[in-house]
C-alpha cells in the first residue's frame, strides 16, 4: 500500500469507528425516552379517554375485575408503597449511615476491605431470594414474635427492603465521607478532638449533602423494588393503618396482575400508566440525588 | 526518689477529657453494632438457606429436569435458561456499553450534550425493575413482534445492566493516565488507533471484572423476564444442552424460585431452598470471582 492509500484508509476507519462510538454513547438517551415512550405508548389510549385521574390518585378502591363497577384508585397502593418504603428508610438510613461512618473512620485498614466486601455482598442477593426470605424466615418469625396471625406484613417488607437498600446507602455515603478533604481531618485532631467528635462535628457535616444523595437512591431502591415486595407483603389493597397490616405496593400490583390483564384492556392500560407514575417517582428521586451530588463536587 | 517523681508527675486525663474518651468508645462501639447489624443477617440467612436446603442439594438436583408439576425432580431447565439469558444479555449489553463509556470517557467533551448523556446513565440506573418490563413487554414483545422468547427478555435484561457497565467501564478507563494516551499520540496514531491499542488493553481488566458483576445481577432478576420471555414450566430433556432456541420462551432460576415458592401447593419443603441456595451461590461465587480479581489486579498495578 503507498501511504497516501494507507492514511486513507486509516482514515476511513476513524470515521466509521466513531460514528459507532458515538452512536453507542447516545444509546442511554435513546433507552430513557424509549422507555417512557413504550410505556407511555400502552397506556395512553385509556390515560386520555376512559381514565377518571381523580379517582386514579384520591380512591383507595382498587377493583380492576369488579363484575358490578371497576374501579382503578391507586391510593391504596401509594400508601403501602409509601408505607413499605418509609419503615425502611426509618431502619436503614441510620443504621447505613453508621456503618459508613464505622467503615470509614473506626475500623481497622485490614477490617475494612472484609466489612466492604461483605457489603457488597449484601448488595448482591438477588430480590427473589429476598422475597423467599421474607416468605420463609420472616414470616413465622413476625408471626411468633408479635402473635399476629400473619407474618406477611409491612413490618416484613420493611425489613427486607432495609436491608436490601442499605449496602447503596453505606458505599454512596463512606464515598461521601471519604470525599471530605483530609485537611479538615488534620485541623479537627490539631485541635485534640476525638473521632467521634470529628464525625459529629466536621465530617457529618461537611459530607451532608453526599449522605443525602446516599438516602435518596436507597430510597429510589426501595421504591422500585419489585419481588421481595410482592413476595413479602401479604396481597392486601388496603390502606395501612399499622405495620402489622398487609398491604401492596405499585410495582407488586403490575407483577402480580399483568400476567391476567388482557392484552389492550382497560387493565392492562391501567397498569402501564401505573409503570408511568412508577417511572415518574424514581425519576425525579435519581435526578435529586445527582443533583446533590452535582453540586458537592462544585463546591 | 526518681519513681516518685515520675508517679506525682504523670499524665492524667482531666474529667473533661476523660468523658470525651468515654464517648468515643461509646460511639465506636454503636458503629460497630451498627455494621454487624448488617454482617450478621447476611451470614445468618446463608446459613438458614444452606441448612434447609442441604438433604436435596447434589449434582442429580442440578441436572434432572422438574417433574410432577415441579413437585419433584431438579432444576436443569430453569438454570439452562438463566445461563442462556445471561449470556445473551452480555453479549448484547457489554459492547454497546463499552463503546458508551469509550465515547464518555474518550471522545465526549465537557458540555451541556455529556451532562445529558450522563444523567440519562443515571437515570437509566434508577428505572425499577418491574417498569423494564412493562417496556420489553410494550417495546419488543409487542412492537417489534418478537413474542415472548428467550431473545425479548434477554433486550429487555441487556437494557437493564447497560448503565451499570458504563459505569464500571468509564471507570476503569478513567484509570489508565493521560500520559500513556499523549504519547500515543505523539507517534501519530489516531484517537481510536491509541484507544484500541492503548487504552482498552490497558484498561480490560476492569472492564472484564465490571462486566462480571453483572453476570450476578442479571442471573438474580426477575420482574424483567417474568413478562418477556420466562415461564412457570417447560418440558426438557434433562441434561440436554440445546434445549431452548433463540424465539422459545423460558424456564429461569429466579423465576422459578418465585414459581414454586408462590404459585404451586403442597412442593416438598426442600425443593425451593435448593433452587434459592443455587442461585444465591451462583450469584455470590460469580461476585467472589469479580472481586478476588479486583485485588489481584490492583495488587499489581504498574502505575
Amino acid at each position: 500500500m503507498t501511504p497516501a492509500s494507507r492514511r486513507l484508509a486509516d482514515r476511513v476507519v476513524e470515521v466509521a469507528i466513531e460514528s459507532l462510538i458515538r452512536l453507542c454513547g447516545i444509546s442511554a438517551i435513546i433507552f430513557v425516552f424509549g422507555i417512557l415512550y413504550f410505556v407511555f405508548r400502552e397506556g395512553a389510549g385509556f390515560l386520555f379517554a376512559g381514565l377518571d385521574v381523580r379517582e386514579f390518585f384520591t380512591s383507595p378502591e382498587w377493583y380492576p375485575t369488579s363484575q358490578s363497577r371497576v374501579r382503578y384508585g391507586v391510593l391504596a397502593l401509594i400508601a403501602g408503597t409509601g408505607a413499605v418504603t418509609a419503615l425502611a428508610m426509618l431502619l436503614a438510613v441510620p443504621f447505613g449511615i453508621g456503618a459508613a461512618v464505622f467503615v470509614s473512620e473506626f475500623c481497622s485498614p485490614r477490617w475494612k476491605e472484609g466489612l466492604k466486601i461483605t457489603i457488597e455482598l449484601l448488595a448482591a442477593i438477588p430480590s427473589v431470594v429476598w422475597g423467599f426470605i421474607g416468605l420463609t424466615v420472616m414470616n413465622p418469625l413476625i408471626m411468633v414474635v408479635f402473635g399476629v396471625p400473619i407474618g406477611l406484613n409491612v413490618l416484613n417488607g420493611g425489613l427486607i427492603l432495609a436491608l436490601m437498600s442499605v449496602p447503596i446507602i453505606v458505599s454512596i455515603g463512606e464515598d461521601a465521607l471519604k470525599a471530605v478533604p483530609d485537611s479538615y481531618r488534620e485541623a479537627a485532631l490539631a485541635l485534640g478532638v476525638t473521632r467521634w467528635q470529628l464525625v459529629y462535628r466536621v465530617l457529618l457535616p461537611a459530607a451532608r449533602n453526599g449522605l443525602l444523595a446516599a438516602v435518596l437512591l436507597g430510597v429510589g431502591r426501595a421504591v422500585g423494588e419489585t419481588m421481595a415486595v410482592l413476595m413479602a407483603t401479604g396481597h392486601a389493597v388496603t390502606m395501612p393503618t399499622s405495620v402489622m397490616d398487609s398491604v401492596r405496593t405499585l410495582t407488586a400490583t403490575i407483577a402480580a396482575e399483568l400476567g391476567e390483564a388482557p392484552v389492550g384492556s382497560d387493565h392492562y392500560q391501567v397498569l402501564f400508566i401505573i409503570g408511568i407514575l412508577l417511572f415518574t417517582i424514581t425519576f425525579v428521586v435519581n435526578l435529586a440525588a445527582d443533583l446533590i451530588v452535582r453540586g458537592r463536587r462544585r463546591a | 526518689m526518681s519513681g516518685a517523681v515520675a508517679g506525682t508527675l504523670r499524665f492524667r486525663a482531666s474529667a473533661f477529657t476523660q468523658r470525651k474518651l468515654r464517648f468515643e468508645r461509646v460511639a465506636g462501639i454503636v458503629f460497630a453494632v451498627m455494621t454487624a447489624a448488617m454482617v450478621v443477617p447476611l451470614v445468618a440467612i446463608v446459613a438458614y438457606l444452606v441448612y434447609h436446603a442441604w438433604p436435596i442439594l447434589s449434582l442429580d438436583f442440578l441436572s434432572e429436569v422438574p417433574r410432577q408439576g415441579m413437585r419433584a425432580g431438579g432444576i436443569w431447565s430453569p438454570l439452562l435458561g438463566t445461563v442462556y439469558l445471561v449470556v445473551l444479555s452480555l453479549a448484547i449489553a457489554a459492547p454497546i456499553g463499552v463503546l458508551a463509556a469509550v465515547f464518555l470517557n474518550e471522545y465526549a467533551r465537557d458540555n451541556w450534550y455529556t451532562r445529558v448523556v450522563n444523567l440519562a446513565v443515571v437515570n437509566l440506573a434508577g428505572v425499577p425493575s418491574i417498569v423494564h418490563a412493562l417496556f420489553g413487554l410494550g417495546a419488543f414483545v409487542m412492537f417489534a413482534g418478537i413474542g415472548k422468547s428467550i431473545l425479548a427478555a434477554s433486550l429487555t435484561l441487556a437494557i437493564m445492566t447497560l448503565p451499570v457497565i458504563i459505569a464500571s467501564t468509564k471507570e476503569a478507563l478513567a484509570s489508565v493516565p493521560m500520559a500513556f494516551r499523549e504519547a500515543c499520540w505523539n507517534v501519530g496514531a489516531t484517537r481510536w488507533q491509541t484507544i484500541r491499542h492503548v487504552v482498552l488493553p490497558n484498561s480490560v481488566s476492569g472492564i472484564l471484572t465490571g462486566v462480571i458483576l453483572q453476570v450476578s445481577r442479571t442471573a438474580g432478576e426477575t420482574a424483567p423476564i417474568m413478562f418477556t420471555g420466562a415461564v412457570f414450566f417447560k418440558a426438557l430433556e434433562p441434561g440436554a444442552l440445546l434445549g431452548y432456541g433463540l424465539f422459545d420462551q423460558c424456564m429461569a432460576l429466579s423465576m422459578h424460585l418465585f414459581t414454586i415458592s408462590t404459585q404451586v401447593p403442597d412442593v416438598p419443603e426442600a425443593l425451593p431452598y435448593g433452587t434459592a441456595v443455587v442461585l444465591l451461590g451462583t450469584v455470590l461465587l460469580v461476585n467472589a470471582l469479580a472481586i478476588t480479581l479486583r485485588v489481584y489486579l490492583r495488587m499489581r498495578k504498574r502505575w
